[in-house]
């Protein structure tokens, strides 16, 4: 078995005495496409940009991050070596395109400045061709090159983000809520182009986002995030039709995955919760950073908790399919 | 229109000044006559704004010499002292600014931002008499005063701008590191500035190309405004240096109630400082796409 591309263990974030991300472990395969879903304020932008190491100053990740073909961790690697790390093995689509390019610089120049950056193009005039070319992969006209950012729609931006992340063909790339500031008109036709883009290149991929139907069309395997930590993980399919974790539950009872789950999902969902008159809403909210209860993060919103509840749950099944929870759905009830 | 209205309300007779307090009342009446001050004042107004339309700026009632030339000689040696303490300024704040920004977490953001905020505080002429003090009288290693035009000694003109450029420039400088400051930290913020380290940019070299040109149009416009404030500088530093430009020819002027003279230097302050508005805003047009109109 080939090694993983990306391999997370125990990877905490804190700033000052507040932890944000705690003890996460995560693998993605060559050319496997992973899904890191959850609330806001759950973590997993900061799992992202822990991996990038492109955390506000402030902020301070533990842990350790391996990429593969590079024999250092990223954790605690310095800016030298990090900065020959990304854009090159590793790229990033942030959430807002609106404000991701810089408005001063012609679209051309921003695309050809990453291969120019790590020599994969040998000239200016070669990158620039490069540029084009790559422009043309995520259908927009080369006459873009000379445009600036602001005579472009954000879809149209978003398609220049992925252009200059997809440029030197990484092995991974981390795309955080890619597609949250789109219209839906947009939104089916950039999805697209990324799954196209990181096949092209067997490049691996990291979606995030809280759109369960997104991971759905895109992913393969699925990680449920909350409170700063993994609560369960699986297969789409697996996670999706059989929750176990009880966020998960919640979740999906709050979510319409008719159009978008895969048929042998649609009648599981169905059976899960009779005929689902209308969906459900997770009681209370997300707590604020570093309020989260002691024990399992969930337990204060969770209307299956016990007094088991305030230790924290044991990770049961394989590392890469499994949950952390006390009383899992699928054992106790249904 | 306000420039000559305050002017003509001002005390003082310019005839009686020109005459001495000895002459008679029949000179000073012929004078007034001479120089057409008997007249009402609407016709004088309209005779001098023709004069200034047709690039005549009168006749002065001192030296009864052409007030034209004279203020246009003055004009280079003031713009070249302005230019001067303006890159000085820039010089000072671009990189102290920026400095300041990445590092205002560090003690040595802080410290600098320290310092900026006491230059902020010293007016021109003080920091003029102070390193008068210290580079002329206690080093003796510039003169202190004097003036040669560029074309005589390029040296000694050289030598003689350094201390008046840098009092102008210092304090300039000082506030315009407090824009630089500001501008680079919003721009620090920005998620471009993130998308260029996704790319595999430095810290440094991210801000250098992606940041810059973006801080650079709040700071432009505060470099306009702080021209104006330069020009005032300069009236007073050229005192204490005792440099020939337009603010001593003003203060001459003002001195001796050559009331027309004094209108005709300010009029040429007001058209500099709106020349310098409008190269500011061709300036944020060459460093902004956005505002350029038309384009796809």
């Amino acid at each position: 078995m080939t090694p993983d591309v990306l391999t997370v263990q125990g990877l905490n974030v804190s700033v000052r005495d507040t932890q944000l991300v705690s003890d996460v472990d995560l693998t993605v395969g060559p050319g496997e496409r992973v899904g890191l879903i959850g609330e806001s304020g759950s973590g997993k932008s900061l799992t992202a940009l822990s991996i990038l190491g492109l955390l506000p100053d402030d902020v301070v990740p533990s842990g350790s991050v391996r990429l593969t073909g590079i024999d250092h961790d990223l954790i605690g690697a310095d800016e030298r070596a990090l900065s020959r790390i990304r854009g090159r093995d590793l790229a990033m689509v942030f959430q807002e395109p609106m404000t991701a390019l810089n408005p001063t610089m012609r679209i051309g120049d921003q695309i050809a400045e990453s291969m120019l950056i790590h020599h994969t193009q040998p000239t200016r005039t070669a990158a620039r061709a490069a540029a084009a070319d790559l422009l043309d992969r995520v259908q927009l006209p080369a006459d873009l090159l000379r445009a600036y950012p602001h005579q472009l729609s954000g879809g149209q931006r978003q398609r220049i983000v992925l252009a200059i992340a997809l440029a030197n063909d990484p092995a991974l790339l981390i795309c955080d809520e890619p597609t949250t500031a789109l219209d839906v008109t947009v939104q089916a036709l950039v999805l697209d182009l990324i799954v196209q883009g990181v096949l092209a290149r067997s490049s691996a991929l990291l979606f995030i986002t809280h759109d369960l139907a997104v991971v759905a069309t895109v992913c393969e395997r699925v990680l449920v995030m909350y409170g700063g930590r993994v609560v369960e993980s699986g297969p789409v399919h697996e996670v999706f039709t059989n929750p176990r974790h009880r966020y998960t539950q919640g979740l999906l009872a709050a979510s319409n995955l008719e159009a978008a789950a895969p048929a042998s999902g649609r009648t599981n969902l169905q059976a899960g919760t009779a005929s689902r008159p209308r969906l459900t809403t997770i009681p209370g909210t997300v707590p604020a950073a570093g309020h989260f209860p002691s024990g399992c993060v969930f337990r204060n919103r969770c209307t299956h908790a016990t007094d088991l509840c305030a230790t924290t749950p044991a990770w049961s099944g394989t590392p890469t399919t499994g949950y952390a929870c006390h009383h899992p759905a699928g054992a106790s009830h249904a | 229109m306000l420039v000559f209205g305050f002017m003509a309300v001002l005390p003082g007779d310019p005839a009686r000044v020109a005459l001495g307090v000895n002459a008679s009342d029949e000179a000073v009446a012929e004078l007034r006559r001479q120089f057409g001050l008997d007249r009402p004042l609407p016709t004088q107004y309209v005779d001098w704004l023709g004069g200034l339309l047709r690039g005549d700026l009168g006749t002065s009632y001192v030296s009864k010499a052409a007030i034209g030339p004279q203020v246009f000689d003055r004009l280079q040696v003031t713009l070249l002292l302005v230019v001067a303490g303006m890159l000085i300024a820039l010089v000072l704040a671009v990189p102290a600014g920026t400095v300041m920004a990445a590092r205002h977490r560090r003690l040595s953001g802080v410290a600098l931002s320290a310092l900026s905020q006491v230059g902020v505080a010293v007016p021109a002429f003080l920091a003029g008499i102070l390193l008068i003090m210290v580079f002329a009288v206690k080093l003796g290693w510039l003169p202190a005063n004097g003036w040669t035009p560029p074309a005589v000694d390029p040296v000694q003109f050289l030598r003689q701008l350094v201390l008046p450029a840098l009092s102008l420039g210092l304090v300039q400088g000082a506030v315009l590191t407090r824009y630089v400051r500001s501008a680079v930290l919003d721009v620090l913020r920005e998620d471009y500035l993130r998308t260029a380290r996704a790319k595999g940019l430095r810290p440094f070299p991210a801000l250098w190309r992606h940041g810059l040109r973006n801080a650079a149009v709040p700071v432009v416009t505060v470099l306009g405004l702080q021209l104006a404030t330069l020009l005032i500088g300069a009236v007073v530093v050229e005192r204490v240096f005792v440099i020939p430009g337009l603010g001593s020819l003003l203060l001459d002027g003002v001195s001796q109630r050559d009331l027309i003279l004094v209108q005709d230097v300010v009029m040429v302050l007001v058209v500099a400082v709106l020349l310098v508005n409008f190269l500011v805003d061709l300036l944020y047009v060459a460093l902004d796409p956005r505002l350029r109109t038309g384009s796809r």
